[in-house]
């Protein structure tokens, strides 16, 4: 892991601009998980030199990008990523049953996994499976699994909800998918690290770290 | 137990599926599914089935199509909410199907301890989750487990790509999926497979499912459904 930048972005960041910031972050030669929903895009931004392998769920090591008529690949539906969308092999890859996969994630052996999330407490416990309404139908696929599986888990999400509440919180209010799990958050306002001395604050979009501190309720 | 039988026709492989079996089904969405299989299951009858899968049906074909038949009583799954899941989400909603969701690799590895022989084991996955609520824990070296149980099928639908005459087989890319853990752990294990080789025409290096977990086998015509319908 590169040791924090300490930048500030004049502004708020997308979420493709916050994805090639998890990319840049992720150490040479990791094997990687992305997460079905935004974390597919930091995919995008992980360059050839880093040798990054990622992982997904169904199966495969050394998962390449989502295959595309266009190009010229071979639609095949034998071939598909987490979120069912066809891909293509890398050189290298390999593949292995649901049991292997999951053993793989579970016996911590993969390098980092990144997740979306509704609610990250500043202790690391993650809720992103439920929203605990009644008559949503619950589905948790391999989310749980991957919360406290790898070395480092990662959460790629805004920092604010719709109706502009902090989603990093003093405690969860949604199901939760894992206990003490996260060790990083990267959001659209800045990137904080959770530790058991506090929340680090690394980096910071748009918005100064006494002001993101005052807007989530942390201390000094 | 003793050697596969080679059957022609997926009819004939789905013979004496009895009402309330447990039926293991491989597939990840629509890679792997033994869509033969179901749809003969499907005209073969038995119902108030318990379906052990990692989805609950896309569209209206495979596993959804079952659903839609009236035959299961229950799923468990991982992940039953997909886009293109309303088979399931209406029965759901209808309270016309029960639904146990389990953590992915918890699904993968009760199955697994079934085949082995393994009669429980503690699992770190769920710990402090609502899918924990009501399970025995324990802490082990300062980490907290959960007590999972096997799950045993009274038949496992599996698909894979190639099969040799024995019943051993090998599968293809991401279609693999569950295939492997699902023929080790149900009583009778049935496999539709896109072509039968002769014994020795497998290399015995890469034979993923070995021929003593495969009952049944058929050959069937590969199916080829469009790249939308994977999603």
């Amino acid at each position: 892991m590169k040791a924090s930048t300490g930048s500030t972005s004049g502004r708020v960041l997308t979420m493709d601009e916050l994805a090639a910031v998890i990319a840049r972050d992720i150490a040479e030669g990791s094997y990687v998980n992305l997460g079905i929903g935004q974390p597919t895009k930091i995919a995008d931004h992980l360059t050839p030199e880093q040798g990054v392998v990622l992982h997904t769920e169904n199966g495969m090591l050394g998962m390449g990008r989502k295959a595309e008529e266009r190009l010229g690949d071979v639609i095949d539906a034998d071939l598909t990523n987490a979120g069912k969308v066809p891909v293509v092999e890398t050189p290298g890859c390999s593949y292995f049953h649901h049991a292997d996969s999951f053993a793989m994630m579970r016996g911590g052996h993969l390098d980092v996994c990144v997740l979306g999330a509704f609610q990250v407490s500043r202790t690391g416990d993650l809720a992103n499976w439920s929203t605990g309404r009644p008559g949503d139908i619950p589905a948790v696929g391999g989310a749980m699994d991957l919360a406290i599986g790898a070395k480092d888990v990662f959460v790629m999400m805004t920092l604010f909800a719709k109706d502009g509440s902090p989603k990093l919180v003093e405690a969860c209010t949604m199901p939760l998918t894992g206990v003490g799990c996260v060790s990083r958050v990267y959001s659209d306002h800045g990137v904080f690290d959770l530790t058991p001395e506090g929340v680090g604050i690394r980096e910071t979009y748009g918005v100064d770290e006494f002001e993101l501190r005052r807007r989530l309720g942390l201390d000094g | 137990m003793s050697r596969a039988q080679l059957l022609d026709s997926a009819d004939e492989a789905v013979t004496g599926i009895e009402d309330g079996s447990t039926i293991l089904i491989g597939g990840f969405g629509l890679a792997g599914m033994p869509f033969d299989l179901i749809d003969a299951l499907i005209r073969q009858g038995a119902t108030d089935l318990t379906v052990v899968a990692n989805n609950a049906g896309n569209g209206e074909v495979g596993l959804a199509a079952l659903l839609q038949a009236g035959r299961v009583r229950k799923v468990l799954c991982s992940f039953p909410r997909q886009v293109d899941s309303y088979v399931f989400d209406e029965l759901y909603r209808a309270g016309r199907i029960e639904l146990e969701v389990v953590p992915q690799g918890n699904l993968a590895e009760r199955m697994r301890a079934a085949g082995a022989g393994i009669g429980a084991f503690f699992c770190p996955t769920g710990v402090g989750t609502p899918l924990a609520e009501g399970k025995e824990t324990r802490t082990i070296e300062g980490r907290d487990y959960v007590l999972e149980y096997p799950i045993k099928g009274d038949y496992a639908l599996v698909s894979a790509y190639r099969a040799d005459a024995m019943g051993n087989l090998v599968y293809r890319r991401t279609a693999r999926n569950f295939g492997p853990v699902m023929a080790t752990a149900a009583t009778t294990t049935i496999v539709q497979v896109g072509e039968v080789v002769p014994i020795g025409a497998l290399d015995p290096e890469a034979i993923v499912t070995p021929s003593i977990y495969v009952d049944r086998i058929v050959q069937v015509e590969a199916r080829h459904y469009t790249v939308e319908g994977a999603r």
